[in-house]
C-alpha cells in the first residue's frame, strides 16, 4: 500500500519519483530520465544541436549507444566484417560512431559481440530494470515497459534534451488498463494477444494514454512475451506500455551483466517490489479481453488496428459505417489488393520475416525454430530469419537453432531491425506479400509496394511451410 | 526557432485516417544527418508513380489548383507511427505550416510543435467542411491566430483549438525547451544528488 494511504498505480508510481519540477499551469513536467538509448538515426541532429550550442552530454555513464536500423544482415565476409552497402547508410554509421566517441557514450558498433537493436540489447544486458525511466529516440522504446519501467520514444529534439539535461519536458499521460484474464491455448501467444488489444481499441485508442497490461495471461507470459506485448502500445496510440515486475522479471535480470549484486541486488528487489499498482488504484481507462477466447491474430489492412482472428474474413467497406474509417478501409483494401469477404487463410505469400524489436528473442527463435524442424520453406516463399541482437544470435547458434532454419531453406543474417523498416536493403519488391513478425503494415514499410500481414512467429512459421496464409495450430495439431 | 503568431495560407485536403508517419516520410530517406532537403520525400510514395520521379497526377499535392496550399487538412489521428522528427522537418520543407486534423499521434504532435509546424485540432464538423470547402474552392484560405488559439474559416467563423500553455509560449517567442531546460541545472543536480543512479552504462 502507498505510504499517503491512497492506492497508486504502476506508472504514478515511476513518475513521482522522476519529477525535477512538477507541471504547473505554465509548464509541463520535468522529468528525470534513467538511461537514454541512442541509434544511428535519430541521433545525428540532436548531436549536431548539442554540439552548435557547446555543450556536454550531461550523462554518459546514463547513455548507451548501438547500431541497429541501417546495418546490413548480410553474412560476415571472408575478413569477418559486415560490408554495408550504402553510402548514405555508411555515412550515417561513421557519424554515430564520431558522436559517440567524442561525447564518451559507450557504443555497440557493427560487428560488436553486444550489438543489435537497440530495444533487445538494453534488457538482454540488465540495463532495463523496473522503476527506472527510458526513453530512446525511437517509438518501440515502450518495449522496455514488460520490466516495469516507464519507457516511451521520443523526436530528434527531445534527444537533443536528454543528451544535454538529462530530463524531458512531460505532460503527464492518462492510464489505462488493458486486463487479459484466462489462459491463452496452444498456438496462441503474445503477439496475438497484443494485435488482438490494437485490433479492438484502434490505431488512436491509447493516445495521451500510458497503458498497464494485467491479468493471469500477463502474470503467465515469459519476459520476451511481455517485451512483445508492450512492444506494440505505440501501435495503439498509447506511448508507454508496463508490466509490473514480478518473480519473471527479477529472474530474468538476476546475474545479467549491468544487473545490481550482492547487497545491491536486495535493495533493488525491496524497493522493485514496492512497484506494483496498488489494490483499488484507480486508472482513467479499463479494458479486458479473455485469453481463452483469442486465436491467432493477423493483420489485413495498412495499420496494426487492421487485425482480425487468422479465420475470419476481411470486413468490407460497405459495413463501415464512419465515412473516414470506410474510406481507410477501402484505401487499405486496394493496396493490398484483397476483396472484402477474402479468407485470408490460404492466401499464397512471397516473403516471411521473423526478426524485429517486437520478435526477435530467444524464445521467438526458439518457437520458430521447433515448429520448423524437419520441416521445409516451401518453393514459393523466401524466409529470412534475423535476431535480435549478437547476443541472441550467439545463443540461438549454440542451441543450435540456425542449422534448423537452415536446414528448412531459411536465411540465417546477423542482427538488425532489417525488414521491419526495410532501411538496410533488406526489402519486400512492389506486390509481394509478406508474413512478418514485427510491428508495421502501414504502406511500403517493409519495401515500396509491399503488402504486410502482422503476424506471430509461430503463424510466421506456419505459413513459410505451407506456403500461404496458415493457422499453426492445424500443423501443430498434426505434429502432436 | 522562429516566432509562430500568425499563419494564413491556403488549404489541401488528404481525407485518410491514421496517415502515419511511414506515408509522411518513408524511412528510405532517414539516412540523412542533417534536417535540409527533405521537403521532398514528404508523402514521397504517394506523390510519385513507382519510377519515384514521375509525379502521380493524380495526387492531390500534384494539382497545380493546389501549389502553394500551406495548411494539410488531414483525417483522424494524423501522425502515428514512428517517433522520426524527420515527418515534420518533410512537412515544413514541402513548404506547410500548419495541419489540421480531429487528432494527432502523442509523439508527432510534440515534435511537430517543436519545430514551429502548428498541428490543430479541431471538431469532425469542422473538419469535413474544411474538406468540402478544399475541394470546391482550391484558393481556400484560412488563417490562425497563435495567441487567441483561433482558426478562422473563410465565412468568418473563428473556431477555437486546444494549445499547451507552455508550447504556446515557445512558439509566440521563438523560444526553443532545450534552453528551458538548461536554466534548471541546479534543480537537475539536486535531484541526482538525493537519488541514487540506476545503471551505469560506461561500468
Amino acid at each position: 500500500m502507498s505510504q499517503n494511504g491512497r492506492p497508486r498505480t504502476l506508472f504514478e508510481k515511476v513518475w513521482n519519483t522522476h519529477i525535477v519540477r512538477e507541471q504547473s499551469a505554465d509548464a509541463p513536467a520535468v522529468l528525470y530520465i534513467d538511461l537514454h538509448l541512442v541509434h544511428e538515426v535519430t541521433s545525428p541532429q540532436a548531436f549536431s544541436m548539442i554540439r552548435d550550442r557547446g555543450l556536454k552530454v550531461r550523462r554518459p555513464d546514463q547513455t548507451i549507444g548501438t547500431m541497429d536500423h541501417s546495418t546490413p544482415t548480410t553474412p560476415r565476409n571472408e575478413l569477418g566484417i559486415i560490408p554495408v552497402a550504402d553510402a548514405m547508410a555508411a555515412k550515417q554509421l561513421d557519424t554515430f560512431t564520431k558522436n559517440c566517441d567524442d561525447f564518451g557514450i559507450p557504443m555497440y558498433a557493427l560487428g560488436d559481440e553486444h550489438q543489435g537493436i537497440v530495444h533487445v540489447i538494453g534488457p538482454e544486458q540488465g540495463l532495463t530494470q523496473p522503476g527506472m525511466t527510458i526513453v530512446c529516440g525511437d517509438s518501440h522504446t515502450s518495449t522496455h515497459g514488460a520490466f516495469g519501467a516507464l519507457a516511451f520514444g521520443i523526436g530528434t529534439s527531445e534527444v537533443g534534451h536528454v543528451l544535454a539535461t538529462q530530463t524531458l519536458l512531460q505532460n503527464r499521460p492518462h492510464t489505462m488498463a488493458v486486463n487479459v484474464e484466462g489462459k491463452l491455448g496452444e498456438g496462441v501467444t503474445a503477439k496475438d494477444i497484443i494485435l488482438a488489444v490494437i485490433a479492438r481499441i484502434g490505431i488512436g485508442g491509447g493516445t495521451g494514454h500510458v497503458f498497464e497490461y494485467r491479468g493471469e495471461a500477463i502474470r503467465s507470459l515469459s519476459m520476451e512475451g511481455r517485451m512483445t506485448v508492450c512492444n506494440m502500445s505505440i501501435e495503439g496510440g498509447a506511448r508507454a506500455g508496463m508490466v509490473a515486475p514480478d518473480d519473471t522479471t527479477f529472474e530474468y535480470i538476476q546475474g545479467r551483466q549491468h544487473a545490481p549484486q550482492g547487497a545491491d541486488w536486495d535493495a533493488a528487489l525491496a524497493r522493485w517490489r514496492q512497484l506494483p499498482t496498488d489494490d483499488g488504484a484507480a486508472f482513467d481507462q479499463e479494458i479486458s479481453l479473455r485469453a481463452d477466447e483469442l486465436i491467432p491474430m493477423i493483420t489485413y489492412g495498412t495499420n496494426p488496428g487492421m487485425g482480425m482472428p487468422i479465420d475470419a474474413a476481411v470486413p468490407a467497406p460497405e459495413d463501415e459505417r464512419d465515412i473516414n474509417r470506410k474510406i481507410a478501409l477501402e484505401k487499405a483494401l486496394a493496396y493490398m489488393d484483397l476483396a472484402p469477404g477474402q479468407q485470408l487463410l490460404g492466401k499464397a505469400i512471397d516473403v516471411v520475416f521473423i526478426g524485429s524489436c517486437t520478435n526477435s528473442r530467444i524464445t521467438d527463435l526458439r518457437q520458430a525454430a521447433q515448429f520448423m524442424q524437419g520441416r521445409k520453406v516451401a518453393d514459393s516463399v523466401r524466409m529470412m530469419v534475423v535476431p535480435g541482437s549478437q547476443q541472441v544470435k550467439r545463443q540461438a547458434e549454440n542451441e543450435g537453432l540456425h542449422e534448423i532454419f537452415r536446414a528448412a531453406g531459411a536465411e540465417w543474417r546477423e542482427a538488425g531491425c532489417s525488414m521491419c523498416i526495410a532501411m538496410n536493403g533488406d526489402q519486400l519488391q512492389p506486390g509481394q506479400y509478406a508474413v512478418s513478425t514485427s510491428n508495421r503494415n502501414f504502406e511500403g514499410r517493409q519495401g515500396k509496394g509491399g503488402r504486410t500481414f502482422l503476424a506471430s512467429p509461430l503463424t510466421a512459421a506456419a505459413s513459410a511451410v505451407a506456403g500461404s496464409v496458415t493457422d499453426p495450430r492445424a500443423m501443430l495439431a498434426g505434429l502432436n | 526557432m522562429e516566432k509562430v503568431k500568425r499563419i494564413s495560407g491556403s488549404i489541401v485536403s488528404m481525407p485518410v485516417n491514421d496517415i502515419d508517419t511511414d506515408q509522411i516520410i518513408p524511412a528510405r530517406f532517414l539516412k540523412v544527418t542533417d534536417k535540409q532537403g527533405l521537403g521532398k520525400a514528404a508523402f514521397c510514395d504517394w506523390r510519385y508513380l513507382e519510377d519515384g520521379e514521375t509525379p502521380n497526377p493524380e495526387f492531390v499535392l500534384n494539382r497545380p489548383e493546389y501549389r502553394g496550399a500551406s495548411v494539410l487538412i488531414a483525417g483522424n489521428n494524423f501522425g502515428c507511427g514512428s517517433s522520426r522528427e524527420h515527418a515534420p522537418w518533410a512537412l515544413l520543407g514541402a513548404g506547410f505550416k500548419a495541419v489540421i486534423s480531429t487528432d494527432f499521434a502523442d509523439i508527432f504532435r510534440n515534435n511537430a510543435l517543436k519545430n514551429g509546424l502548428l498541428p490543430i485540432i479541431v471538431d469532425a464538423d469542422t473538419q469535413q467542411q474544411l474538406f468540402s470547402l478544399a475541394e470546391e474552392d482550391p484558393s481556400t484560405s484560412v488563417s490562425v491566430d497563435v495567441d487567441a488559439q483561433t482558426l478562422t474559416l473563410p465565412d468568418g467563423r473563428a473556431v477555437s483549438f486546444p494549445l499547451d500553455g507552455f508550447a504556446k509560449y515557445c512558439l509566440l517567442n521563438g523560444v526553443d525547451q532545450l534552453g528551458y531546460l538548461l536554466a534548471l541545472d541546479d534543480e537537475v543536480s539536486a535531484y541526482e544528488s538525493g537519488h541514487p543512479q540506476r545503471v551505469m552504462t560506461t561500468a
